[in-house]
């Protein structure tokens, strides 16, 4: 028998008549509470969680659950909690009668209890919000005691002020669960609330897992960089090293940035949230600092996204207030701060 | 009023309804869950008595059930009585030509439910069989009751089958909708008369407590 060092090892493949094909190979090590399954619509992300729970069947492939084969087991013998996009509550039934459906009397009131619905326990579904909706499907499925829980697209159903409430809520939800989760999500900032460690899918087939601050940070080439969200991708070529940092020059402009061993031609990879915006000219070492125009201030919301010309085509996303602060207009000349620690460099 | 054809239309009627549930829900949940290519054949021939001349089918029927053919001659030695002409038969002819009746809403009221229902109950642990008890029976019930009314209402009406297929047997195979047919032939308009008001106030009561207890959910051909 092989050894099994993570909670949850698949490889999961299937053909489907619209010509997608879905070949993902997944390992999640122990003791990670949420997974996320990350990648654009249509990428097989929720394909590959219906194939954990059973629901889908697979070409070929394996699953296995903490050493245990789930690759044959039908959907009643996994042990695996399915919360559905629009939470699929049994609408015949009470919020009670739907959190007791696979549960003792006993599990069902603590699971009510700790989602805090117990107050709407002889409800119909329908008569709840979204929010209230989601906790009771949450409830039905922990308790049932499952051994992983599985959500897809948790938040989608849920109107704008409701998600970014739930978003922080879920989190702790799950934690208190002690349940481990694979969560499907196709939003960022999503991922970044809700998980510990991420799977990127892009065309049916896991590109870079690792935690979330590291595949956000160093995605492993030029696709997983914008599917996850990296803006500013601009093709370059190494041309020096010194003292821990590497030059990359790049339409000209030379950026400088911790070196990793790169070299030859590479593709230099910022957040837009990395790049500051500055008035002053200057130096500092930690810093690379890049003069530019600024072609267009589009406001999103508490941020404001700013387009600069340096040559190559930079975007920056700074708060609102400072954007107002700096007062900046099109056609203004101001300077670009990134720190060499947020400059990561793909082989191109 | 002819009473005893009155009452063997009713115990025909019930019959028919209670056993075409027993093989009209399976029936139906295959014809709404199936991915077999031939499925359509199936679908065909369950509709088939939708379209075809009542006296088509009991011709058929009759040539089916003679003790000349494989399935009368099994039915001789295992009971050793005839199909034709007797109550056995009546119930085969009008389970086949109610069939539909009861299959399409119960298919229809199936196919509408959300799939993802009955995946939650499987992934909560629950099995096939009991997921049907608990999840797709009670949602389906309004398709579910208003298949069994129209099988009932449609064997009460039922006329060139049992004709065919029964003959006109009193007591045996004479229902009322026949022996309205003697008595207006025989010129006795008083007993048809009697016959038909009862069979119309009867039909119409029972559909009158239907939509009165389904009032939101009832309709003879659920949508889609």
């Amino acid at each position: 028998m092989v050894a099994m060092a993570g909670q949850l090892i698949c490889e999961c493949r299937r053909k489907f008549s619209s010509g997608f094909a879905l070949d993902a190979a997944l390992e999640i090590p122990d003791g990670v509470a949420v997974t996320v399954l990350f990648g654009p619509s249509g990428s097989g992300k929720s394909t590959l969680l219906r194939a954990l729970a059973g629901l889908q069947p697979l070409d070929s492939g394996a699953i296995h659950f903490r050493g245990r084969e789930w690759t044959a087991l039908p959907p009643q013998e996994r042990r695996a909690g399915f919360l559905f996009q629009d939470y699929a509550l049994f609408p015949h039934l009470t919020v009670a009668q739907n959190v007791a459906y696979a549960a003792t009397q006993e599990a069902a009131r603590r699971a009510m209890e700790t989602f805090g619905i117990a107050a709407l326990a002889g409800q119909h579904p329908r008569t709840l919000s979204g929010g209230q909706q989601q906790r009771v499907a949450l409830a039905r499925a922990i308790a049932a005691c499952p051994d992983l829980l599985l959500l897809d697209e948790p938040l989608s159903a849920l109107d704008a002020p409701t998600r970014v409430r739930m978003r922080q809520e879920l989190r702790g939800l799950l934690l208190t669960a002690a349940v481990p989760a694979i969560v499907v999500t196709h939003d960022r900032t999503e991922a970044i609330a809700l998980g510990d460690w991420i799977a990127v899918l892009i065309a049916g087939r896991v590109r870079q897992t690792g935690t979330v601050q590291d595949v956000f940070r160093r995605p492993l080439d030029p696709e997983v960089a914008a599917s996850v969200g990296v803006e500013n991708l601009l093709p370059g070529e190494v041309a020096g090293r010194e003292s821990g940092l590497v030059t990359v020059r790049t339409n000209g402009t030379l950026i400088q940035c911790v070196d990793g061993g790169e070299s030859g031609a590479v593709l230099v990879c910022i957040r837009a949230e990395d790049v500051g915006i500055s008035r002053e000219s200057g130096h500092s070492s930690l810093r690379n600092r890049i003069a530019g125009a600024v072609r267009a201030v589009l406001p999103e919301g508490p941020l404001a996204r700013v387009e600069l010309d340096c040559g190559f085509p930079l975007a920056a996303l700074v708060t609102a207030q400072s954007a107002a602060e700096l007062e900046l207009r099109p056609g203004d000349t101001v300077s670009a701060i990134i720190k060499t620690t947020s400059v990561h460099l793909v082989r191109h | 009023m002819d009473w005893q054809a009155i009452s063997l239309s009713l115990k025909l009627a019930f019959s028919t309804t209670a056993i075409l549930l027993v093989l009209g829900v399976p029936l139906a949940w295959w014809l709404a869950t199936s991915t077999r290519r031939w499925k359509f054949l199936v679908e065909s021939v369950v509709a088939l008595p939708l379209v075809l001349p009542p006296t088509v089918l009991g011709f058929y029927l009759l040539l089916a059930l003679s003790p000349r053919s494989p399935a009368g001659a099994l039915y001789l030695r295992i009971t050793g009585g005839t199909l034709p002409f007797s109550f056995a038969g009546l119930l085969t002819g009008s389970l086949l030509y109610s069939l539909p009746f009861t299959v399409q809403p119960v298919a229809a009221s199936f196919a509408a439910l959300d799939r993802r229902l009955i995946e939650a109950s499987w992934c909560l642990g629950v099995s096939r069989a009991a997921t049907f008890r608990r999840v797709v029976l009670p949602l389906a019930r309004p398709g579910i009751a208003t298949g069994a009314i129209l099988s009932f209402a449609h064997t009460l009406g039922e006329f060139g089958v049992v004709l065919m297929v029964g003959g006109n047997i009193p007591g045996v195979t004479r229902t009322a909708s026949i022996s309205i047919y003697d008595q207006v032939q025989a010129l006795d308009y008083a007993s048809a008369g009697a016959t038909s008001l009862f069979l119309l106030l009867f039909s119409f009561l029972v559909l009158a407590l239907t939509y009165s207890l389904q009032r939101r959910v009832w309709s003879p051909w659920p949508a889609n």
